[in-house]
């Protein structure tokens, strides 16, 4: 008996190691948010279209891969707004104002690319930080209303949304240099301005994504390694402790808030500036008094990376995936709606997850728990390591 | 055999990776007090939830006048006749005393309240057990004293014969817990049987018949209480000798370190100013003791003299130097270090490892950070350095979260900080509330170090027998003013108790010349 448990009894405690992890927990209860969604998801394909559905669910489970350089254009954006959110969120406020900030950080970032005249590259890069300040202003003031008056942020992000959207649809609208009013969308940006591509054929994906993920590391490092962030997560998880502490909690609503704007106020410079693989033209914007949806995203992408700024990277690439995916299902005759429809479940389970996460992870853990007691029942953890690892792929 | 109307036999309830009871057995004779004594985690709450029905044992089985029965859950309990007083009262704030009572068991007629024939009962229910109170005031209106006789009219209004007391004397003046006691053996002596789950010692000699004593989930023994001693109880519920007495030499205090003037601070949930122009002195090397019963204006004090409101009036200086208008930082580094009265509200990051919030306060000094990056291996030997200094015990060290340790533990860790750091005046609130006698002796220990290092000490408390042991010289706080100032060795628990319920006062000018 003693020999025969020696080598499960090894592999157990390096399970545990992993099981006790703080992330863990958040990790599968994304995961099983992601496969209950999918099995969900596939159940809609096939009510929808029965003949099709299996066709249909390959597509939007591999269709992402022929694709791998749309895959990460389309995560760029949504992944500095889930940053945006994310980050918000760690100090416990809810930044539902990614859409106006994204907007802001796009218009900032189009009059840069229009109205100003810079040498090479120098246009570009003022392009994206003007894009930042932008998308920085339309967070801050959200920020200061938040800890000067006690106004919820929900509440003024929000209004914020629609301010920002009306009033750069506005500006452009009356700007004949930025607007062809007989196409109703902002001209062709200059090559120049354009971010470079990253030489990907038939994708326009471009140096954003690189500055996305990194800002997603820089978060990550400003989150657990300085003073700052320290004060941050204190005040996000308890804000009373915080204030007791001497932490200067206002002025730290509003940075936060100003970063979070700056991060959504990249995305959206990010997604105008990307640049277009047809010669000669560009991306566009089109005022039509629509909310922009990326910031929207930016708020499911934060949800299903736990809101931690890795974590926020890769559930930015699987929504981006699975959204490619999903628009080759039309392919087989399905509705790209469909498709969002699979992610929106993918999100509600994300939530049902992180109540579920504890029963998932203390039923690994219990049922290793359970093998220190009764020796000779190691059967069990020789089941757990393969389940554990079948989740991990 | 003998005549038990409750017996819990064997029970064993366990939880993911701890044994809260362990192969219990506790036996309830009719009309007896029982008292059930334990340290914090001991498990008497699991045991009694247990009894509740608020929770399944695996193992062991509950009888009744010697008839196995199942309480799956409270409604189960209640049907038996086992009613609970919870120690956090289990009340609709904006609700009448009459409502309260009968709530969940309300006598209708179709569907339409019948409350004449609930008065009735609860009226002379009040006047057979002398539990005064007014049928038709709201629960916020009155005092916890009554709260908790709406609390055990709730449970003679539904007729239960089992009545469980989870530590109720907590909240109470000395002579309302004389009251509640009296109240405990008429219900004794009514063929009621009681579990009286409490810490003191004294109250356990004064009304038990016997006493089951409960460590670390296992049954340690009952006794008759009037065969035992103080002292034998306590050591079967620590395991060790415990010092009653708290051992301390008389000192010279030396200057003024803290001194309040005229202090006036608002109220939050009504017009009134909560704090009333309070006045006083706090010197180097000795311990003043804010006494008074919870919610007489010593919160909203001790935030005004921390940072966490804002004075209406006065002012608060501190070392000589002015922190009326001072940010919570710069008092904590003009050397005001606070033991807060919640620990889980103000004292700790519960989601932080122990670890981050032993450097709560002083995490932006050099020594923790550098350029704003925070050095984590400093962060580490200091917290290693504490958990060794002041015995924090911990399931792994210092990144155990602290949402995970024992009340003792997590108190322990805040005063290990607060202690450490640099300060010329400590202000402890309440810091040994819920805590078991071993870790009240620790901290007792540590408040009276302070002192003899020449620190002053300002403690807020609200239990009679701290006031008296640990300080030097105590100012009792009535209805947000100080109305008496008292030396702890000439006066007595009865008179101290007279104050504060505000039957007694002195004029300011006595109050001064007594300073």
């Amino acid at each position: 008996m003693r020999d025969n448990n020696n080598s499960p009894i090894n592999q157990k405690i390096n399970i545990k190691k992993i099981t006790n992890l703080p992330g863990f927990s958040s990790f599968t209860s994304a995961l099983m948010a992601i496969v209950l969604g999918l099995i969900f998801g596939f159940f809609v394909m096939l009510a929808a279209a029965p003949a099709n559905a299996v066709a249909g669910f390959r597509y939007v489970l591999m269709g992402g891969l022929g694709r791998i350089g749309d895959v990460f254009y389309f995560a760029t954006p949504i992944l500095m707004t889930g940053l945006a959110v994310g980050f918000a969120f760690k100090m416990g406020l809810f930044n539902i104002g990614a859409s106006g900030q994204y907007t802001m950080g796009m218009f900032f970032a189009l009059y840069v690319g229009f109205m100003w005249d810079l040498p090479g590259a120098m246009q570009w890069i003022a392009a994206i930080i003007a894009g930042m300040v932008g998308g920085m202003l339309w967070g801050l003031i959200p920020g200061i209303f938040k800890a000067l008056m006690n106004v919820n942020e929900v509440i003024t992000s929000i209004m914020f949304n629609y301010i920002g959207m009306y009033l750069v649809d506005m500006l452009i609208q009356g700007n004949s240099v930025m607007y062809i009013s007989t196409k109703t969308r902002t001209n062709y940006l200059p090559s120049t301005v354009q971010i470079p591509s990253l030489g990907i054929p038939g994708s326009n994906v471009n140096l954003g994504i690189i500055f996305a993920i990194i800002f997603g590391v820089i978060l990550y490092i400003v989150l657990q390694k300085t003073t700052f962030g320290y004060e941050l997560k204190a005040t996000g998880f308890n804000k009373y402790a915080a204030e007791y502490a001497g932490m200067k909690g206002k002025t730290n609503i509003i940075i936060t808030m100003a970063i979070a704007g700056g991060l959504a106020g990249l995305g959206g410079a990010f997604a105008i500036l990307a640049p277009s693989a047809i010669a000669g033209s560009s991306m566009t914007y089109e005022p039509v008094n629509i909310i922009a949806a990326n910031g929207f995203n930016g708020i499911a992408v934060a949800l299903l990376g736990s809101a931690h700024p890795i974590g926020t990277i890769f559930s930015a690439l699987f929504i981006s995936y699975i959204q490619r995916g999903g628009t080759l299902a039309s392919l087989v005759g399905y509705k790209p709606e469909i498709i969002d429809i699979v992610i929106a479940v993918i999100i509600y389970f994300s939530a049902f997850a992180m109540i579920m996460n504890h029963a998932a992870a203390s039923f690994v853990k219990k049922r290793l728990g359970k093998v220190d007691k009764a020796a000779d029942t190691f059967a069990l953890q020789e089941d757990d390591p393969n389940n554990s690892e079948k989740g991990a792929e | 055999m003998e005549n038990y109307i409750i017996e819990m036999l064997n029970i064993t309830k366990e939880f993911p990776g701890i044994v809260a009871n362990d192969d219990i057995t506790l036996r309830l004779k009719k009309g007896e007090i029982h008292a059930l004594l334990g340290e914090n985690g001991a498990g008497k709450s699991t045991l009694m939830s247990v009894l509740f029905g608020l929770y399944q044992p695996e193992k062991g089985e509950i009888r009744m006048n010697g008839q196995p029965v199942k309480i799956n859950n409270p409604n189960d309990a209640n049907a038996l006749g086992i009613g609970m007083v919870h120690q956090h009262f289990k009340l609709v704030e904006i609700f009448t005393v009459l409502e309260n009572i009968i709530l969940g068991v309300e006598p209708n007629k179709m569907g339409f309240l019948q409350k004449q024939e609930a008065r009735d009962k609860v009226v002379a229910l009040s006047e057979k057990y002398g539990l005064k109170v007014d049928p038709d005031s709201l629960i916020e209106d009155i005092t916890v004293g009554m709260q908790q006789r709406v609390e055990i009219l709730k449970m003679l209004y539904r007729d239960n014969e089992i009545l469980i007391f989870d530590e109720p004397t907590a909240v109470l003046t000395p002579q309302e817990i004389k009251e509640l006691l009296q109240i405990m053996k008429g219900f004794a002596a009514e063929g009621k049987s009681i579990l009286f789950i409490t810490h003191k010692l004294n109250e356990i000699m004064e009304v038990a018949d016997r006493c089951s004593v409960l460590r670390k989930g296992k049954y340690i023994g009952t006794v008759e209480v009037q065969e035992t001693t103080k002292e034998e109880l306590s050591r079967m519920m620590v395991g060790r000798d415990i010092s009653f007495s708290v051992d301390k030499e008389d000192r010279n205090p030396g200057d003024v370190v803290l001194s309040v003037r005229d202090v006036t601070v608002a109220s939050k949930t009504h017009k009134n100013n909560s704090v009333k122009g309070v006045s006083f002195d706090v010197r180097a090397g000795e311990i003043v003791c804010l006494a008074g019963i919870d919610g007489n204006g010593q919160t909203e004090f001790v935030h005004a003299l921390t940072g966490l409101e804002k004075l209406v009036s006065g002012s608060i200086s501190l070392c000589g130097k002015d922190i009326t208008k001072a940010s919570i930082r710069e008092r904590s580094t003009s050397g005001m270090s606070h033991i807060p009265e919640d620990r889980h509200k103000h004292g700790l990051v519960l989601d932080y490892s122990l670890e981050e919030n032993l450097v709560l306060q002083r995490y932006w000094q050099p020594q923790f950070q550098n350029k704003g990056f925070i050095k984590f291996d400093e962060m580490r030997k200091y917290a290693e350095k504490l958990i060794e200094k002041f015995d924090i015990r911990s399931g792994q060290g210092p990144v155990t979260p602290a949402r995970s340790m024992s009340g003792g533990n997590q108190q322990k860790a805040i005063i290990a900080r607060e202690i450490d750091k640099d300060h010329e005046l400590l202000v402890a609130v309440q810091p040994t509330r819920g805590l078991d006698v071993g870790a009240i002796e620790y901290i007792h220990k540590q408040l009276i170090e302070r002192r003899d290092a020449g620190k002053a000490v300002l403690l807020v408390s609200l239990e009679l027998e701290e006031v008296m042991n640990v300080s030097d010289r105590i100012l009792v706080m009535y209805e947000g003013e100080i109305v008496g100032e008292l030396d702890p060795k000439s006066t007595t628990v009865q008179e101290l108790g007279l104050y504060m319920s505000g039957a007694k006062r002195d004029t300011p000018k006595e109050i001064k010349n007594a300073g």
